[in-house]
């Protein structure tokens, strides 16, 4: 799609309205609605009042499809705690798609590995529009290539849930995977066979959307206990389903410490970086994302912590195995669980009460009077590519297509006030640090530091960081030198080529547009 | 590049010649130095194609402060002279010369080193020979392997050919080969030479491992050779100074600049008078205290 664009604070030409939202505003800087001056508006949409005495429970899931009153054009969403083993998306559109709906908002909180099926019902017709964090696979082939009408929005987990609050972005049916439930619609994530942890998605979810459907493997009797993560009041319907997803890929045991040792040694510059920089001490909080480094500077930080008797205020994020065994040891105080990581960290949800189940606007909404992120000292993220004035990608894979996850990325580097990007400096022969990334995601004024095996790159913004690094004899970069010396290993690669198409937005956790991704050329 | 005698060499890091990506990252992996390996990690097919490699990744690649160690293939092997002939211009640091059981083996090494070093501008004598003791014969002869060369700067132990010749079994305390070892640490020291030690097998037992270094300090080996990068940091704790030498290598090092702010040639410690070699060995200290992370006064 063609379309009126402009060049916004870094330089991107975005477009200056985008089918779905209407009139959108470039993006200005990371923090420039956050000075105090920002007026905000959240909105309600009406919603039906159920008859009293009725019974939630669904004969089957076309009929509750049916009776939530979905029509051709509406808006539905499914949250991605299952991970890689989600079945429910495929099978609500599949029944969608029997029902004869089309030309549907696909909004779910993210797509993962599970979802190449949502390719299939994009060619269908059932699916005409894309709203989502993160896409894979086929999906990612199926936008890059063109094959939506309107473009992809992308949101961050914060600036997604903020869409919601104001209804810039508004759900008609969400359809919520529930590994536990009960007759009428209690739910949690950390009970059943098909436990998931956290459901941190689900209950902001089923707050806002006009019609809530529980779809469940796992029906329990009335009441759902001890365990609560969305009640009842905010659910329509309960459809019973003999499987909700592939078990194996939804209670996968703790994930392992990388024994890689390229990924040790970012882990260990990471860990390094943290240390001098003075926000390690009693009383931080730190969030690491998903990725081998990030996953492996919490052994780092663990030990040292341990060693240094250092104890911690709280973790937030996606919470790991690594993170729920931290907290055991009472190196923190409470960890803030939008999403598990692994199914390891169930039980530390369901026994431990400092381990908190938050909803994504407590994580992350940038508009609300105080999200969890706004407040972090420290935080280790990974990234696809990087570039010479520290934007991140995390979207576009090394042959311009779709192929990662918004996530919390850009809105844990602009709270957070150590904001550490890991990444390996070359992935296939391919460097990792670019003169401009394909796709902004996280604009480099909210990214502190670059971490690669080869050294430090630190933002020229942070004196005071690389003065603290250089004392203690870290390897900091120039970061135009290090892209040389990765250069120098892999060459630098062909510039990818794209027509002009828009077939993807970036908005930014702010709702201000950050950048596009275009059409790849075959 | 670092003094060649007094530099760092606490862990050497075995990389197999024809692996590309732990090529190029030989200088990430926190190892003092690398050594490139063409002799045993390589199977026959594969010979050619590994020296190619490394020679170029010797000859493109940034090492940083690592050095670089190149194990050739032995005198008996079809592989030994072409090994020279294409890894000596690309400027290693020195050759890791494997199944040296007499003096005369360094000289044969020796001598095509030196004729390559001229033929190719490079200093006479600058890339140095590790000699590999893997026989019972080269123990018997350690002390004039020692002696054979100036060209020699160190030697090192193969545990797993020596065990295999003396058909003897490995085990985990290593009992059996501390005649061995010892024989190469004093014919090493005798000679000036510094003494490595083998390689300890069990990547995933750090415990061990741990133990085996403790050993080769204590027996007086310089470094000792890593098989996998996970090794490093436990050979690196084994080899750092004790508080105890810190503070000793502080004061020497002292009275020697102290020394030599009065232009004299004499540097007294504690009324006593130290000789160079002491304070070349003050110096290695202090580096080994500061990459231990320990903390270092400036002098």
């Amino acid at each position: 799609m063609k379309m009126d664009c402009v060049k916004n604070s870094i330089g991107r030409l975005v477009p200056r309205e985008v089918p779905g939202i209407g009139k959108v505003e470039p993006f200005s800087g990371a923090y420039a609605r956050l000075d105090g001056s920002y007026v905000w508006t959240a909105k309600r949409y009406p919603q039906h009042v159920p008859a009293l005495g009725g019974d939630k429970i669904a004969p089957s899931l076309k009929e509750a499809i049916v009776r939530s009153g979905l029509k051709d054009g509406m808006t539905i969403s499914f949250h991605h705690h299952l991970r890689n083993g989600d079945a429910v998306v495929g099978m609500v559109l599949g029944a969608i798609y029997e029902l004869g709906i089309r030309g549907l908002t696909l909004a779910p909180t993210s797509l993962g590995d599970a979802h190449d099926c949502v390719a299939d019902y994009i060619r269908k017709g059932v699916v005409s529009r894309l709203c989502t964090s993160g896409v894979r696979g086929e999906v990612g082939r199926a936008v890059s290539h063109g094959e939506l009408d309107t473009p992809v929005i992308i949101r961050s987990h914060g600036g997604r849930a903020r869409a919601i609050e104001e209804g810039s972005l508004h759900i008609d049916v969400a359809f919520l995977a529930a590994p536990a439930c009960d007759r009428l619609g209690n739910m949690c994530g950390c009970e059943g066979k098909s436990a998931c942890g956290s459901l941190g998605y689900a209950i902001h979810e089923a707050r806002y959307a006009s019609h809530v459907i529980a779809v469940t493997d796992n029906l329990v009797d009335y009441p759902l206990h001890p365990h609560i993560s969305v009640p009842q009041y905010l659910v329509d319907q309960v459809v019973v389903v003999d499987s909700i997803g592939d078990s194996s890929k939804i209670a996968t045991g703790a994930a392992r410490i990388t024994k890689d040792p390229v990924q040790l040694r970012i882990a260990e510059l990471a860990f390094g970086l943290i240390k001098e920089s003075g926000y390690l001490k009693n009383g931080y909080s730190l969030q690491t994302g998903g990725g081998g480094p990030s996953l492996a500077v919490n052994r780092y930080v663990e030990e040292y912590m341990e060693q240094n008797s250092i104890h911690g205020s709280y973790c937030i994020g996606g919470i790991s195995g690594y993170m729920a065994d931290m907290l055991k040891k009472g190196l923190f105080s409470a960890l803030f669980d939008v999403q598990s990581f692994d199914a390891s960290v169930t039980s530390s949800m369901r026994e431990n009460p400092n381990h908190i189940e938050v909803d994504v606007s407590d994580y992350a909404n940038p508009f609300n009077k105080g999200c969890l992120v706004n407040d972090l000292d420290v935080v280790v993220l990974a990234a696809l590519d990087v570039d010479t004035d520290f934007n991140v990608d995390v979207l576009s894979g090394q042959d311009g297509v779709l192929r990662g996850a918004s996530g919390g990325h850009c809105d844990t580097a602009a709270g957070a006030k150590l904001s550490i990007i890991a990444v390996p400096s070359m992935r296939t022969g391919v460097p990792s640090i670019h003169d401009h990334v394909q796709t902004v995601v996280t604009p480099g004024e909210t990214v502190d530091a670059i971490v690669t095996e080869r050294g430090i790159a630190i933002n020229p913004r942070r004196d005071d960081l690389i003065a603290r690094a250089r004392d203690a004899g870290l390897p900091v970069r120039d970061i135009h030198d290090l892209q040389k010396e990765i250069e120098n290993i892999t060459g630098k690669p062909d510039e990818l080529e794209f027509t002009d198409d828009i077939v993807g937005v970036v908005e930014y956790r702010d709702g201000t547009i950050i950048d596009t991704i275009r059409r790849v050329k075959n | 590049m670092k003094d060649s005698i007094n530099r760092p060499r606490r862990s050497l890091l075995y990389i197999p010649g024809n692996n590309p990506g732990m090529l190029q990252n030989a200088s990430i992996y926190g190892a003092d130095g690398v050594l490139l390996d063409l002799e045993d990690s390589i199977s026959m097919y594969e010979k050619d194609a590994a020296r190619k490699l490394v020679k170029h990744a010797l000859m493109s690649l940034d090492f940083g402060d690592v050095e670089r160690v190149v194990r050739i293939n032995g005198a008996d092997t079809p592989f030994f002279k072409a090994d020279l002939e294409e890894i000596i211009p690309a400027r290693p640091d020195a050759i890791r010369l494997p199944k040296v059981d007499s003096a005369a083996d360094v000289l044969e090494a020796d001598k095509i080193i030196s004729g390559l070093e001229a033929k190719n501008g490079i200093k006479p004598g600058s890339i140095r020979i590790q000699a590999m003791l893997e026989t019972a014969r080269a123990i018997v002869n350690a002390a004039s392997i020692a002696a054979a060369s100036p060209r020699l700067i160190g030697l090192t132990l193969g545990g797993q050919d020596l065990a295999a010749d003396l058909g003897i079994k490995a085990t985990k305390s290593g009992l059996e080969m501390l005649y061995a070892k010892s024989a190469v640490v004093i014919a090493a020291k005798a000679y000036g030479l510094l003494a490595f030690d083998t390689v300890y097998t069990a990547i995933d037992d750090p415990e061990g491992l741990r133990e085996m270094c403790q050993l080769a300090v204590s027996l007086g080996f310089s470094g000792k050779a890593a098989i996998h990068p996970s090794q490093i940091k436990t050979i690196h704790e084994a080899f750092a100074p004790t508080e105890k030498e810190l503070k000793k290598a502080v004061k020497v090092k002292a009275a020697a600049e102290d020394a030599a702010r009065r232009h004299s040639g004499v540097v007294a410690v504690d009324g006593k008078m130290v000789d160079a070699p002491v304070v070349a060995q003050a110096e290695r200290t202090l580096e080994l205290a500061r990459l231990s992370g320990m903390e270092v006064p400036r002098l």
